[in-house]
């Protein structure tokens, strides 16, 4: 009895023993992995190489992903030679969520759509986890290939010197709106505020619903209060509030979450307005749901496809943003972004895929207008025969505005995102007031 | 058998491998998830010590407190409900249907199997108000209510919650507590019978206090299981509208994931932890009582 106890302590110290080894064998199995990667990465004159180009795009987003497959088998065909294109795509709702655990395990693709929010993306390049594309594109001989107003549009939102993404999309917002139904309620579009009401409200007693809007995706109510805020208030009056100077919660603030909140509380959003989803809104629009609709011309795809647009293409008209009568900001201030912009990083960064990248640069724009009518932040060497009235239009508009702003949560944290878009369509169903809204945000964006 | 498990060499030796794996999957991440209370940043960012600043946080934040008190309100509604209408199910098995239970029991059970975003998917068009009105709201509309958006109204929508849940969950309760009904002694309920103990009389002096251990065990399961919802309420309303139904499960898992606050999502966890904790050994102690009694 006396040697079993001892026989035991010996067979737990040796187990735990083995046990220690083998976490220990993983642990170091990982960092012989990362520091082998590193040294490729680094490696001198010798031409660094790839078997394959990853892509981790959205389920939701269908345009990038085949434009990258065209180039692949067309004017990227060079680069794909030995470094096949391997896209995959996972849902877009909870992308922001997914791509921090994928950056945190170091496993992010070699292109992927980049953080939805901008702190979140600011936070990849402090970590030096995405590719510098200036310098990129110095060492590579890339020049001219993305448009001025998108780099500059870029280098904003993630308040950064150099470029560290590629518009894949550049957008104009405003309003798009049915003429149909405005000569049915005899309305013009307006082009101040109140005349934004008076005409809702000229639509709604003509029985015509004024808006149509996403309320349950949120985004689409907030881009309304952001805009407002702007054009009453001036071009930094957001990033007054991320840099602390100036609080959503200050009552000139607050007017323009009021102003929203108005619209809701008249009921001009719909019944059920806050159970909305986007595909069921632009749905809403395309077949005369509707009057006005606020959105991006990314939605130009869904207006030119007949099959969907049951309205016709030429039926749609589209106004600026409102002016706020006595307000610091002005109509031609067009609300831009580069939708969700694509990143590459700098984990398996080789020669190969600097082929890939220079190659996306260099034809993605021209591609993507001719195949899917996308209007991209690239410069467009070669313009398609038979583009639509409405692509036409939106680059004259982007080619005429005088500045571009960011959108209302552009400058917010993840959690003041968060916040603001889960929130957002209270404000279209009239269950928050203005007040209440921007305390919510406010206090989210602060923690 | 008893002389193996006497000899204490033998039984350390035959239990190290599981607590070994125990240790590597439970303990250690346990740990190290409590270790980032005190931290701050996430994988991207890098790791700062804060001290005890996330649960100073926490106490503050009102959000967190919501999410509290939504999650304690939902326990007990949900708990009350699964139990109580899995109870009356049991019962109805044993009393009336007898012999002939299994194929009643078999069509309640079957939405314990269903996948929970199929159930959830298959609730929101049911209370749909938009784009087009489900079929709980064309019968109200044609009974003369107006169009309601259940999933659009704080009030409405927890309800739903509750709804789809307690129908998704009351088959495995009846099956749980049938089991425990079925062990009760027929003997000790003909006696009670042959006493002139019978319907209300016979369910309350007999078999209620026969079976209050399975209805214990079933509680504190409950209990459990609907602190930590999750899948049910993401799928049907995603925390919304607003935060109104938010659970503090889905707020740890939005500061943790979408936040990327790891320290502050698991001081959250971690104070879920304790409620289990609480909720458990407060439930065991006030019922042990009654059993002894």
């Amino acid at each position: 009895m006396t040697r079993a106890p001892r026989r035991a302590t010996l067979a737990a110290i040796a187990l735990t023993g083995v046990g220690a080894l083998t976490l220990a064998a993983c642990s170091s199995g990982g960092d012989t992995d990362t520091s082998s990667s590193g040294s490729e990465g680094s490696g001198g004159s010798e031409a660094t190489t790839s078997t394959e180009f990853t892509y981790l795009g959205q389920t939701q987003n269908s345009t990038i992903v085949n434009t990258l497959t065209s180039l692949e088998s067309g004017a990227c065909s060079a680069a794909a030679d030995g470094t096949p294109l391997v896209p995959d795509a996972i849902d877009g709702t909870t992308w922001d969520q997914q791509l921090q655990v994928l950056a945190g395990s170091d496993a992010l693709s070699n292109m992927s759509m980049a953080a939805g929010t901008p702190s979140l993306m600011q936070d990849f390049i402090d970590a030096g986890l995405v590719l510098n594309l200036s310098e990129a594109f110095d060492e590579l001989g890339v020049d001219g290939a993305v448009l001025p107003a998108a780099e500059a549009t870029l280098k904003q939102l993630y308040q950064t010197d150099d470029l560290y993404a590629l518009p894949t999309e550049y957008n104009i917002e405003g309003f798009w709106y049915n003429m149909d139904l405005f000569d049915q309620a005899g309305v013009e579009p307006p082009t101040t505020w109140s005349e934004l009401e008076d005409a809702a409200a000229a639509l709604d007693a003509a029985g015509i619903q004024p808006f149509i809007a996403a309320g349950s995706d949120g985004w689409p109510v907030t881009r309304l209060v952001g805009n407002y805020i702007l054009r009453d208030l001036g071009a930094d009056a957001l990033q007054m509030v991320a840099d602390g100077e100036a609080s959503l919660t200050d009552p000139e603030y607050v007017a323009g979450a009021d102003a929203v909140a108005a619209l809701g509380d008249a009921g001009y959003f719909g019944p059920a307005a806050g159970s909305i989803d986007y595909n069921t809104a632009m749905n809403q629009f395309l077949t005369g749901g509707g009057a006005m609709f606020y959105m991006g011309s990314w939605a130009l795809g869904n207006f030119n496809d007949p099959e969907q647009n049951q309205i016709g293409a030429e039926n749609i008209g589209y106004f600026a943003f409102p002016e706020v009568e006595g307000g610091a900001g002005s109509i031609s201030e067009t609300p831009a972004n580069a939708g969700i912009p694509v990143m590459f990083t700098t984990a398996n960064y080789t020669d190969d895929i600097g082929e890939w990248v220079k190659c996306v640069a260099e034809n993605y724009g021209n591609v993507a207008l001719a195949e899917s009518g996308q209007v991209t932040g690239f410069t467009v060497t070669e313009t398609p025969a038979d583009q639509s009235a409405l692509t036409t239009m939106v680059q004259d508009e982007i080619a005429s505005a005088t500045g571009s702003v960011l959108w209302f949560e552009a400058a917010f944290t993840s959690e003041g995102t968060t916040v603001s878009q889960t929130n957002g369509g209270g404000l279209a169903t009239g269950a928050l007031s203005g007040a209440e809204f921007m305390e919510l945000v406010q206090a989210a964006n602060q923690g | 058998m008893d002389s193996v498990f006497r000899n204490r060499g033998a039984t350390l030796l035959m239990l190290t491998p599981a607590l070994l794996v125990y240790t590597v999957v439970m303990l250690i991440p346990i740990v190290w998830s409590v270790t980032y209370t005190f931290q701050s940043g996430n994988a991207v960012t890098g790791f700062e010590f804060v001290g005890f600043d996330n649960w100073i946080a926490f106490f503050g934040d009102a959000t967190a407190m919501d999410a509290l008190w939504f999650t304690l309100r939902y326990a007990i509604v949900m708990t009350t409900l699964q139990v109580a209408a899995g109870y009356g199910l049991a019962l109805l098995y044993i009393f009336f249907l007898r012999n002939k239970s299994s194929l009643v029991r078999a069509t309640i059970f079957f939405p314990v199997i269903l996948p929970t975003v199929a159930v959830a998917l298959m609730f929101s068009r049911m209370f749909e108000a938009a784009p087009t009105a489900g079929p709980v709201n064309t019968i109200l509309m044609w009974l003369g209510g107006d169009l309601t958006d259940f999933l659009g109204d704080p009030g409405y929508s927890f309800w739903v919650i509750i709804i789809m849940d307690v129908w998704r969950s009351m088959g495995f309760y009846a099956v749980l507590l049938y089991a425990g009904l079925v062990e009760i002694p027929q003997d000790i309920m003909e006696s009670a019978r042959i006493d002139g103990a019978s319907g209300w009389k016979l369910v309350r002096k007999i078999v209620f206090p026969l079976s209050l251990p399975i209805l214990l065990s079933s509680i504190i399961f409950s209990i459990n299981g609907t602190l930590k919802v999750f899948d049910s309420i993401v799928a049907l309303t995603n925390g919304g509208p607003g935060s109104a139904t938010t659970p503090l499960t889905l707020y740890m898992f939005r500061t943790s994931f979408a936040y990327g606050q790891y320290g502050y999502g698991s001081t959250v966890a971690f104070m879920l932890t304790l409620l289990c904790l609480i909720a458990t050994v407060f439930v065991f102690r006030s019922m042990r009582k009654d059993v002894t009694r």
